[in-house]
């Protein structure tokens, strides 16, 4: 089994975002990690392969300089070898990235499973790995929380709201957006961490591609935080006292109840 | 004026209440004609309703000798194909689950750019806006295509009525290509309860509710308040709830207009996904906890103590 995992490195969620200029934001001053969602996406695929006994997982990012660090994460999770496309600037148009992830891995080899997140948690676009699938013209289903493979054919569960499962069927190989449910994404020990620095680690330009980039594409061209709400109007009193004066403003200032 | 469509999700057979606000979106204050799509349904029985706000043309979009719902692939096939018959400039729709996978195919099948979860478009300038960072940011962010499209994070526009003359009519889209994916089978949920994305008024459950049978005590209060009832993650990863009632960053991402959390603490994952509510209140026993820094009301105090005396008083005066 030859799987591809398309992996981000994206700011720490819990990482204090602060903008500079029109559309960027201080990447030096915030720890970086592999996109939570991408966790169990590597997962996934390290298990298929152990499970197999054969085959091999390959990570693939497209990302700035420092994303090696989020390489070597996912390589210390398991992941044999990675491809790293090299891009400057803070942020990639989807179609662009996911015309550079169908460039890498088509030059390395034939995938039999993509893996990607269900979505990157610093752009929350939720389309890369739709774009990949119509690009390479496979069949992709994303938010997966559960996968068997028979005979050449996946079967996936997602959710879709209200508690809804949907079971689907697609054709080997294909794409899939891995999300919190599929499985447990494991903390990697010290050696394995050791031994992922030694995983052979391609690089290619970005612009070695020689891909078209007169694709339609997203343009941001403005970035601005979200004010905090202030401090809560705390309530007074006895519980009773506290809830009635709660209900009270609730239905008569804001009009919401 | 430009001629917009609305693609409308149904759940049950039914228009859920969230598509009224894309509607709203869609008019961009009576500047734009809104053609609504419709799959699955009778279009006939949901003229009245999606005509009350604004929707002149209502479209029932079938494909010949196939089924719509059993493929994703073919929905998005059909939308292009419509789209493109009806001459319409754009498409919003709502991003849940279904309609992010839906529009994701669709304009990656178009080759066409598109923007997921947005709280605002421009028509004009064709911008949209849209949380980055777990709702940190704000995003402007301009769509190069010409045909616009844009999912909308279910309530974040406010559904206004704009009684338009309507007409329905039956589309046959023709789709050359049968799906890659095939849907084997739909589980429905606990169907007595309410979807979060869909509701107006949450109340949510933080790690201390301590028991999936201690839930009931929000279910109760819920009812009173015409809620859904949500759990924080450390809730789901200790087994008091299901993942589908989780809110937050790897959860549901909700706005509804009034959120009530009960014991919890504030992290920035869970705010990622309910930080567009209207009104935020917190129940929480520490003084000090970050919550209190970023709602609007607070009550200190212990929910297995306050929430019973908010359905006693929401009851008293429902009188029931
Ligand atoms: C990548 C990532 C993704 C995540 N995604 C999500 C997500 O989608 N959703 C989510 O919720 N979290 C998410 N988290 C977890 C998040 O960081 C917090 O750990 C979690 O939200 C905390 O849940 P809590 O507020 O219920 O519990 P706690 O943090 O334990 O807080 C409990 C609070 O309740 C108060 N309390 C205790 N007893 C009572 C009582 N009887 N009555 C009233 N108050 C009481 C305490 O004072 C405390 O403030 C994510 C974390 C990561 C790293």
């Amino acid at each position: 089994m030859q799987i591809y995992v398309c992996v981000k490195h994206v700011p720490d969620t819990a990482a204090t975002i602060t903008v500079v200029g029109e559309a960027g934001y201080n990447d030096t001053a915030c720890k970086f990690i592999i996109n939570p969602y991408d966790e169990y996406a590597v997962e996934e695929a390290v298990q298929r392969v152990e499970k197999a006994g054969s085959g091999e997982v390959v990570v693939v990012t497209v990302g700035p300089e420092a994303a090696v660090s989020t390489m070597r994460a996912a390589m210390a999770m398991g992941a044999h070898r990675g491809i790293h496309v090299k891009v400057e600037g803070q942020f990639l148009d989807s179609t662009l990235t996911s015309l550079a992830l169908k460039a890498a891995i088509e030059q390395d080899g034939t995938p039999n499973i993509i893996f990607t997140g269900r979505n990157a948690v610093d752009t929350e676009g939720f389309q890369t790995q739709y774009r990949l699938a119509a690009a390479m013209n496979l069949p992709v289903v994303s938010e997966v929380v559960n996968l068997e493979i028979n005979d050449g054919q996946a079967i996936v569960q997602r959710e879709v709201g209200g508690g809804t499962r949907e079971t689907l069927e697609m054709k080997l190989p294909c794409i899939i957006g891995a999300t919190k449910g599929l499985n447990e994404p494991r903390y990697p020990k010290f050696p394995d961490i050791m031994k992922a620095k030694k995983k052979e680690l391609k690089e290619i330009d970005f612009d070695q591609l020689g891909l078209d980039t007169s694709v339609d594409q997203t343009e941001l061209l403005k970035l601005e935080a979200v004010p905090e709400r202030s401090s809560a109007q705390i309530m007074q009193g006895s519980v009773r006292e506290q809830v009635n004066e709660l209900v009270r403003i609730l239905t008569e200032k804001d009009k919401v109840l | 004026m430009a001629k917009i469509g609305v693609f409308i999700e149904t759940d049950k057979d039914e228009v859920k209440k969230t598509n009224f606000g894309a509607i709203t979106a869609a008019l961009d204050g009576g500047k734009n004609e809104v053609v609504a799509l419709l799959m699955g349904v009778d279009a006939n029985s949901a003229q009245e309703t999606l005509a009350a706000y604004g929707a002149q043309k209502i479209v029932q979009v079938t494909v010949d000798s196939a089924d719509l719902t059993a493929s994703p692939d073919l929905q998005a096939r059909a939308l292009a194909d419509a789209i493109q018959h009806f001459a319409l400039e754009g498409l919003i729709g709502l991003a849940s689950a279904r309609g992010r996978d839906v529009f994701a195919r669709l304009s990656a099948f178009l080759n066409v750019t598109l923007a997921s979860d947005c709280v605002g478009i421009n028509f004009e300038d064709k911008t949209v806006r849209k949380s980055h960072f777990s709702g940190k940011t704000i995003a402007t962010i301009k769509l190069n295509s010409d045909l616009l499209l844009c999912a909308l994070r279910p309530n974040a526009i406010e559904a206004q009525k704009a009684l338009a003359d309507s007409q329905v009519e039956s589309y046959a889209a023709s789709v050359d290509a049968p799906g890659l994916v095939k849907v084997l089978e739909v589980k429905k949920g606990d169907t007595a309860k309410m979807d979060l994305t869909e509701a107006d008024v949450i109340i949510t459950g933080g790690r201390p509710i301590d028991a999936a049978e201690n839930y009931k005590m929000l279910e109760e209060c819920a009812e009173l308040l015409g809620a859904a009832v949500g759990a924080s993650r450390a809730a789901v990863d200790a087994g008091f709830a299901p993942h589908s009632m989780q809110v937050g960053q790897t959860g549901k991402t909700v706005s509804p207009r009034l959120y009530i959390g009960c014991g919890l603490s504030g992290s920035v994952q869970h705010f990622a996904g309910m930080k567009t509510s209207k009104v935020i209140v917190a129940i929480n026993t520490d003084k000090d906890a970050p919550i209190f820094q970023k709602c609007d009301y607070g009550i200190i105090g212990d929910m297995f103590e306050v929430v019973p005396v908010l359905t006693e008083i929401l009851r008293e005066q429902t009188g029931q």
